[in-house]
Order: structure tokens, then C-alpha cells, then sequence
């Protein structure tokens, strides 16, 4: 196994430094996407499956669409930069070897035994009837971060629609794919959309037991909604819908709401009532898996640029 | 367990000064229209009454307040902790924020023909996460809690740089955003280091825990790294004259006044809070270098610029300078670091105060000139008294001349130089009041010539009364009683044993 | 040589590769690129910091693994932001650069003749 990680190793740092000196910005895009999907092995290998499959589907898959998309528009204009100069490629080379020493060096000398959680973490498991430690992590003892970070989302769409001419706000984001989609995407996107629904749901619904959860659930569903763009047999909403905008904050909205009334059901924001964890859990990530698989293709879809009627 | 771990009364006050303001950004977002206006303006009263509690019950107790999330104490779970320096920082928010939000009603109103616009919507939701971020940045006990909270200040800031929607204010958001990214993920590799080093991220158990380790020396070198990106410290500042200037006022405002003291102040939470235990003289010698250099060049810049907004945000690269003479003034068990404790802490106050000012003045002008060219105020002064009182009252607090907090500030940081030998850091202080003298007297002196000028719409007077109101503040603070350095000494690591004066 | 040990010279060769690429490139969604390779080196070593936190029956530390989760989701937040950025700067401008000097330069209307 030694040698398969170490071939990975190279693998991974090859696919990396050639993103960076790929001349076409769209090859460099494309490999950004393989490297992604590489990296997922990595984590498996570091006994993280729920990570390798956030990486895989958000970290590769959905920014990948991201970066092809920007890519091609604006592969459209003219470069307006000069090379960098060889005394600025030294100095960068220099810093970077240099982070690159330090933080190799800091980790390698990591304390051991290495401290952990993972004792505290399973012991308090019982308490919310979860199964998967990590989304314990996530829904329960750091609630509080994952709230805030869905927040986060919603300021993302905002500040992403925020930068849409005046004239065309209400209206909708450009179509994701092009006037006539092949015949082959339309026909994948029919028989993939239900059975990828399906899968998202199910990782969703496992994810409090077995690897996955809300993230990766709602990641894979925001695939399938793109994919159907793509296919061109819907279009990105509006973005003045009132039912968008309750879809996009209600992950948080739920969450915030439950963490509220925490002090009511078990006496602290964001407690949650013994014995009646993990259905009140179930019922925050429902919400979390609608807002994460929404909010993933707008963040794609971009700006509104066309008013609504178009 | 020690004692800060478990909740002690008040710490739901903590929790609520944060979802208040998060609770506010997902109602404006779906309710949209005019509502998010009313939200903000609405939840304004509130936030600032929360945070008075806050203060009120710190000063009762002399100790920081704690909240542990879900009942569950660190380092499993989240605490949050509120001591004297969040209880200032928060009032201070929950004052600037609602000025600045009065002061736009007239230009962020939603046209009435139209039932949302995209200004509107964006600015009251972005002025609403700016004070949910910085409630968490100044009340969370938790690196990576704090991480988030740095995300959501981006997510913020960086869209109320352009909002105005033109070509420049997009690329000066683009740069903002790439540094401000580049900052926190410097962060977060040096929270994966403490982790890996320590098992927690809580603040108080990682300084309970805390010996000196390679991975601890990189981490701190990678946070500071990363949180001197977000600060605009020399020489990591190109990104913020741009941002700031061309945003609009009441943007630039909390821009400038608040937003960067937001990872300034996380700066001092890792030094003083975190690291104290760390032998680190050669890394406050350098804060205090860079922050020397920032003194002086963004004072230099200023004094060239044409246009009185980028003059300001040069003269915020400055200010911001002087910030970090804490460092070096305030570090250690010697009996000075008292002073350099108390005027690092007021300059942050003081700054925002007279910047918030000054950036809203610095908007009045341009609503009634047409344009904001220094060389052009000729006469100015005469038409708009109240705004260039506002401009004048802030570039006091500026210079540093009494009476003013910005004087208070610099006049103990020089007193803490001066008693611990640093006298280089005297000279800076000394040389970065003449500079700004230099630019607020380019501001002032043409307007104050007896040239007639035409305006081309009376300045609105409600804005004057706001922007003055905040520059008397900044005049205020250096007033401020004995019971205010009390105050901000709760809760610090390391004051009580060097003794109050 | 545990497959964590190889991780930590991955995720800090990574971060070393990304931030060349942040310094070297003026074109903005090659910085973007480069800020997520140094991000998924960053999140690589709370992976190893999860992996070497295991004890007992217990193959990884849960708690910097779910750190990860939340990480990468709001890495991809801030690209969305980026790239909208980015498309409508080229839209206004019809070009694509970060060239600083392109808005601290004073336009010839913006008063610098006056002094």
C-alpha cells in the first residue's frame, strides 16, 4: 500500500503543478477537476469518507462546472497581461519552498501522541442517537459553526446577484447550457435526474448512521438540478420567486429557529431534547439538504441576466 | 474544568447578539423589498440594547461572561466569552452601524416604482451580516468559530465595495476578495496546526495547554500572515484604498471604521489571549516595524492624493499603523504594558469613530459638489459649515490633539514607549501626527477660503447631524474615565498581575 | 512511512504550489485556481491531524474532519463570488486583468492636472 500512496502522492502533486502551468486556462480547469477527484482517493485513504465525498461532488464536481463555465466566457477576450518577470517567479519560488518547508516540518513535529476528540466525541454520540460521528460534529456539538456557515450560502447568492446589471434584477440567471443541448445530455439528464435524486436523498438519509449527510446529500441533488439545466429542460429561476428565496434560507431559517427554542426543550441555544434528537435532527438536515441543493446551482448559474419573461 | 468553561449569567445575551443580526439577513432575504430596510433600521434598537446588557453585566461581574453552546462546554463544544475589549467593541458596532445605516436611507432607498432593487436589498442585508460577523468576532471563544466569522465578514464587505456597480468598484472588490481569501485560509492552516498540536481550539483552553512547538511557531506566523491580509497592514494594504474609496459612504464608513478592526482585534485575540505564554519578542518587534511603515507611508500617500476619499482611506492604511505599536507596547508583565494596552484599545475606538465621520462627511460633500477634488473645496467651508466641523473635529482625533480619543490613544501609547526605552516607536508617533496634520490641513485650509462656491443641492442636514454626531464621539472618547480603561482590562490574560495604575 | 505522513508532504507541497501560482499570476481565475489548490492543502492537513488522532477502536478524530466539511462548502461559496466578480469586470471592461495601476491611476478627468 506503501507504494500505491506514494505513486497517489505524485499523482496528485503532478495533476496539481500542471493546472498551474497548463498554458489554456480551460486545460488548466480540466485538470483542476481530475485533481479533485484524485484528492477524494487521498481522503479515503485518510479514513475520511465523508470528506472524500464532499470533495468529490463539491470540491470537484460543482466548482469544477464553475470554473468551465468562467473559463470559456472569458477565454472570449483578449489577455491583457505581460508574463511575470523572472525576479518576481524567484522571490514567489522562494516564499513558497520556504511555506512549503515550515509547514511540512510543523506537521511531521505534531506532538504524540496526538491529542484527539474522538473519545469525547463518541461518548457524547448516544445523547443525540446519531451513528456517524462526523455529523454529530456537524449537526449537534458544532451546530453552531454549520448555522453560520449556511448563513454564509445566502450571502454568497446575494453578493452573487448583487453583481447583475440593475435593469435585469428579478429576472433570471443565464441558461446553463447552450440554445440546442446534444440529444445525449437531454437523454442523460432524463434517466440520470431520478435516479440521482434518489441516491442524494438516500446518502442524505443515511448520513446520520454512515458516511454521507446533509452536505453530500444536497450536493448530489444540486448536481442533478444542473445537469437538467444543462439539458435545457428548465431554466434557472427567477430571483425575485418568493418560493426561491424560502427554498434558499430555509436550511438556516429551521436551524436558527430550533437552536432557539433550545433553551425551552433542554435548557441551552442550540440543545436538543433527550430522546428526541435525532428526529429534531433529521428535520434540520431535511431542510439543510432543500437549501444546500438549491443554493449550489444559483451560486453556478450566476447573476440574473436577462429579465424574467425572456 | 476551569471555571471559564461553563455558562455564567448573561451568556444568552452573547448567543442573542449574534443570531439577531442572522435572524435579520435571512428575514430581509425572503421577505425582500423594502422589508429588509425596516429590518435593519428595526433590529438596530435592539442590538444596541443587547449590547449595553453585555457591557452592563461585564462591568458588574469584573469577569468575562460565558456561553457554552448546546450545553456543551469546550473542548467538545463552543463557548462564547465577552470580556471588557468585546463589551467596548460591541457597543461600538451596535453605534456605527445604525449611523451609518440612517445616513443611507437616502441613497439605499428602494426606488418607489419599483418593489425590490438590487442596491437596496444588498446593502441592508450586507450592513446586517457586518454586525453578525463582528458579534462573533468579538464574542467567540473558538478559532474555528471565528473562521466562519471572518467568511461571513467577507461575504459582507466585499459586495458592499461594489454595490454601486461600476467597473473600478468591481475590480477593487475582486482584489479585496482575493486577499481577503488568502487571509483566511492562512488562518485556518494555523487553526489545523493548533489543532493537531493541542486536541482544541478553544481560546482559553489552547493558552492553558499551550508550550512552545515548531508547529505552534508556524502556526502563528501563518494566522498573523493571513489576519495582517484582512487588516491592510503594510505592506499587504494595495487592496483596501480602492475598496474603501469607491465604495459609497455609509459602505466606506463601516468599511473602514469597523470591518477592518474586526481582524485586527482576532490579531490581538491570538497575541494576548492565545500565545501569551510564547516567547515571541522578535515577532512584536516586527508588528510594531510594519505598523512604523504604515504610518508613515500611508500618511506620505495620503498628503498626494486629490481626492479627499482616497485621502481618507490612505489615512486609514496609517491609523491602522499605529494599531499595531500594541504589540510591542503592550506584550509582557512590565508595569507600561497598562498604557500600551489602554491606547491600543482606544485608537481602535477612536479611529472608528473619526473615520465613520469623516467617510460620511467625505459623501455629504460629494452629494453637494458633484465631486470630492481637494483642490476644488475652495470656499467650501462656508456653504457646508457642519460638514467640514465633522471633517475637522475627526482629523483632530487623527493628528492626536487634545482634545480627542485619538490623542488619549496616542498620547499612552507614547507614554508606554517612553517608559520602556522603545523610543523608536516614540518617533513614529510623533512623525505620523505631523503627516497627518499635513493632510487635514490640505483638506481644510482651500475650504476655508472666502471663495464663493455654488452647491449644487444643500447637504442634507439629518446626514450632517449623524456624521457630526459620530465625530463628537471620537472628540468624546478622550474624555473617557478611569472606569473605561477598567473596563477593557476584564478579562485580559496577564493585566491583573502587572497592576493598575 | 504511514499514508498520513505522505499526506503531510502532499497538503504542504500543495500549499507551496498555490501560493507560487497566487503570486506569479496577474490573471484572476488563475488566482482562484491557485487559492484552491492552497485550500485543499490546508484542509489536507486537518486531515492528517484527524487521522492522527485516532485512538483506540476509533480510526479518525471526527471533529477536524467535519471542520473539512464545512470548509470546502464555504471555499466553493467564496469561488461563486470570485467568478461572478470576475465575468462582470470583464463584461464592463472587455478585458481581463488585475493590473492595479488600472484604477489607482487618477483618470485624466479625476483632478490631478489641478494641482
Amino acid at each position: 500500500m506503501i507504494l500505491f500512496d506514494l505513486g497517489l502522492a505524485v499523482l496528485v502533486l503532478g495533476v496539481a503543478a500542471w493546472t498551474i502551468a497548463a498554458r489554456e486556462m480551460f486545460s488548466a480547469v480540466v485538470g483542476y477537476v481530475a485533481y479533485g477527484l484524485l484528492l477524494a482517493i487521498v481522503w479515503v485513504r485518510l479514513y475520511a469518507p465523508d470528506v472524500a465525498l464532499t470533495e468529490a461532488a463539491i470540491g470537484s464536481g460543482v466548482t469544477g462546472v464553475l470554473l468551465v463555465v468562467a473559463s470559456k466566457r472569458l477565454s472570449l477576450l483578449p489577455q491583457a497581461d505581460a508574463p511575470p518577470g523572472r525576479g518576481l517567479k524567484r522571490a514567489a519560488a522562494a516564499l513558497s519552498v520556504l511555506v512549503a518547508g515550515v509547514l511540512a516540518a510543523a506537521v511531521l513535529t505534531l506532538p504524540d501522541p496526538a491529542p484527539s476528540l474522538a473519545p469525547e466525541a463518541d461518548r457524547e454520540l448516544a445523547a443525540t442517537g446519531l451513528g456517524n460521528a462526523v455529523t454529530a460534529v456537524l449537526i449537534a456539538y458544532r451546530s453552531f459553526d454549520t448555522m453560520l456557515e449556511k448563513v454564509v450560502l445566502v450571502l454568497a447568492v446575494v453578493g452573487v446577484w448583487s453583481v447583475a446589471p440593475d435593469r435585469f434584477w428579478g429576472g433570471r440567471p443565464a441558461p446553463l447550457g447552450p440554445p440546442r443541448p446534444d440529444a445525449a445530455l437531454v437523454f442523460l439528464a432524463r434517466v440520470l435526474a431520478p435516479i440521482g435524486i434518489v441516491i442524494g436523498v438516500q446518502m442524505f438519509w443515511v448520513g446520520a448512521d454512515e458516511p454521507g449527510g446533509a452536505f453530500q446529500g444536497g450536493a448530489i441533488l444540486a448536481a442533478m438540478a444542473m445537469i437538467v439545466m444543462m439539458a435545457r429542460l428548465t431554466e434557472p429561476p427567477r430571483i425575485d420567486s418568493g418560493r426561491l428565496r424560502l427554498a434558499l434560507i430555509a436550511g438556516p431559517a429551521v436551524f436558527l429557529v430550533v437552536g432557539l427554542a433550545g433553551p425551552l426543550m433542554a435548557g441551552s441555544f442550540f440543545a436538543y431534547p433527550a430522546g428526541f434528537a435525532k428526529p429534531l435532527i433529521l428535520f434540520i438536515e431535511g431542510f439543510m439538504v432543500l437549501s444546500i441543493a438549491v443554493t449550489l446551482p444559483l451560486l453556478v448559474a450566476g447573476p440574473p441576466s436577462r429579465k424574467g419573461e425572456e | 474544568m476551569t471555571p471559564a468553561e461553563t455558562t455564567t449569567a448573561g451568556g444568552a445575551l452573547l448567543v442573542l447578539a449574534i443570531l439577531l443580526p442572522a435572524a435579520g439577513i435571512l428575514a430581509s432575504f425572503a421577505l425582500g423589498g423594502r422589508n429588509a430596510e425596516k429590518i435593519a433600521l428595526g433590529s438596530a434598537p435592539l442590538a444596541l440594547l443587547i449590547a449595553l446588557a453585555i457591557l452592563a453585566e461585564v462591568w458588574r461581574s469584573g469577569r468575562p461572561i460565558v456561553y457554552a453552546i448546546a450545553g456543551l462546554s469546550p473542548p467538545l463544544g463552543i463557548a462564547l466569552r465577552a470580556d471588557g475589549i468585546s463589551a467596548a467593541m460591541l457597543v461600538t458596532t451596535a453605534l456605527i452601524i445604525p449611523a451609518a445605516g440612517l445616513y443611507a436611507r437616502a441613497g439605499f432607498a428602494t426606488p418607489p416604482e419599483k418593489r425590490e432593487s438590487r442596491k437596496a436589498l444588498t446593502f441592508w442585508i450586507m450592513l446586517q451580516a457586518i454586525s453578525a460577523a463582528l458579534a462573533i468576532v468579538f464574542v467567540s471563544g473558538d478559532l474555528f468559530n471565528l473562521y466562519v466569522a471572518l467568511e461571513l465578514l467577507t461575504f459582507a464587505a466585499v459586495p458592499l465595495a461594489c454595490v454601486e456597480g461600476r467597473a473600478e468598484t468591481y475590480a477593487a472588490a475582486l482584489r479585496y476578495l482575493l486577499f481577503a481569501l488568502f487571509g483566511s485560509i492562512f488562518y485556518l492552516l494555523g487553526c489545523a496546526l493548533l489543532y493537531g498540536a493541542f486536541g482544541t481550539l478553544d481560546i482559553a483552553l489552547l493558552a492553558e495547554r499551550m508550550r512552545p512547538l515548531p508547529a505552534v511557531t508556524a502556526a502563528a506566523a501563518l494566522m498573523t500572515a493571513g489576519l495582517l491580509a484582512k487588516t491592510a497592514l503594510f505592506p499587504l494594504h494595495i487592496w483596501l484604498p480602492p475598496a474603501h474609496a469607491n465604495a459609497p459612504a455609509p459602505a466606506s464608513a463601516v468599511l473602514s471604521g469597523l470591518v477592518v478592526k474586526g481582524s485586527f482585534f482576532l490579531t490581538v485575540r491570538l497575541w494576548f489571549y492565545v500565545l501569551p505564554a510564547l516567547p515571541a519578542a522578535g515577532f512584536d518587534a516586527i508588528l510594531g516595524a510594519l505598523g512604523s511603515a504604515a504610518v508613515v507611508f500611508g500618511s506620505v500617500l495620503a498628503l498626494r492624493q486629490a481626492r479627499l476619499k482616497l485621502l481618507i482611506a490612505y489615512s486609514t492604511i496609517a491609523q491602522i499603523g499605529y494599531l499595531f505599536l500594541i504589540f510591542p507596547l503592550a506584550s509582557g508583565l512590565h508595569p507600561w504594558t497598562v498604557d500600551g494596552w489602554n491606547g491600543g484599545m482606544m485608537q481602535v475606538l477612536a479611529h472608528a469613530f473619526a473615520k465613520a465621520a469623516m467617510f460620511l462627511a467625505a459623501g455629504l460633500l460629494y452629494e453637494s459638489l458633484g465631486h470630492d477634488k481637494i483642490a476644488k473645496f475652495s470656499g467650501a467651508a462656508r456653504a457646508m459649515p457642519m460638514t467640514f466641523l465633522t471633517l475637522g473635529l475627526g482629523g483632530l482625533s487623527l493628528m492626536g490633539l487634545p482634545p480627542s480619543g485619538g490623542f488619549a490613544a496616542k498620547w499612552l501609547l507614547l507614554r508606554a514607549s517612553v517608559a520602556s526605552g522603545q523610543w523608536f516607536w516614540a518617533l513614529v508617533l510623533l512623525a505620523g501626527g505631523l503627516l497627518a496634520a499635513g493632510y487635514v490641513y490640505r483638506i481644510l485650509a482651500p475650504a476655508l477660503s472666502s471663495h464663493p462656491v455654488v452647491l449644487k443641492a444643500p447637504p442634507r442636514r439629518a446626514g450632517e447631524a449623524i456624521a457630526l454626531t459620530l465625530a463628537l464621539v471620537a472628540v468624546a472618547l478622550g474624555f473617557a474615565p478611569e472606569s473605561f480603561f477598567q473596563l477593557i482590562a476584564i478579562g485580559r490574560p496577564g493585566l491583573a498581575t502587572a497592576g493598575l495604575p | 512511512m504511514s499514508p498520513w505522513i505522505i499526506a503531510g508532504f502532499v497538503g504542504a507541497g500543495l500549499v507551496g504550489l498555490g501560493l507560487y501560482a497566487l503570486v506569479v499570476n496577474a490573471q484572476p481565475l488563475r488566482k482562484l485556481l491557485a487559492f484552491n489548490l492552497i485550500g485543499s492543502g490546508v484542509f489536507l492537513v486537518f486531515g492528517i491531524v484527524a487521522r492522527r488522532g485516532a485512538v483506540g477502536p476509533f480510526p479518525f478524530d471526527p471533529v477536524p474532519q467535519a471542520m473539512v466539511i464545512t470548509g470546502i462548502v464555504v471555499a466553493f461559496a467564496a469561488s461563486a463570488l470570485a467568478v461572478a466578480l470576475m465575468l462582470r469586470f470583464a463584461e464592463e471592461t472587455g478585458r481581463v486583468t488585475l493590473d492595479p495601476d488600472v484604477w489607482t491611476k487618477p483618470k485624466p478627468d479625476d483632478g490631478a492636472e489641478d494641482q
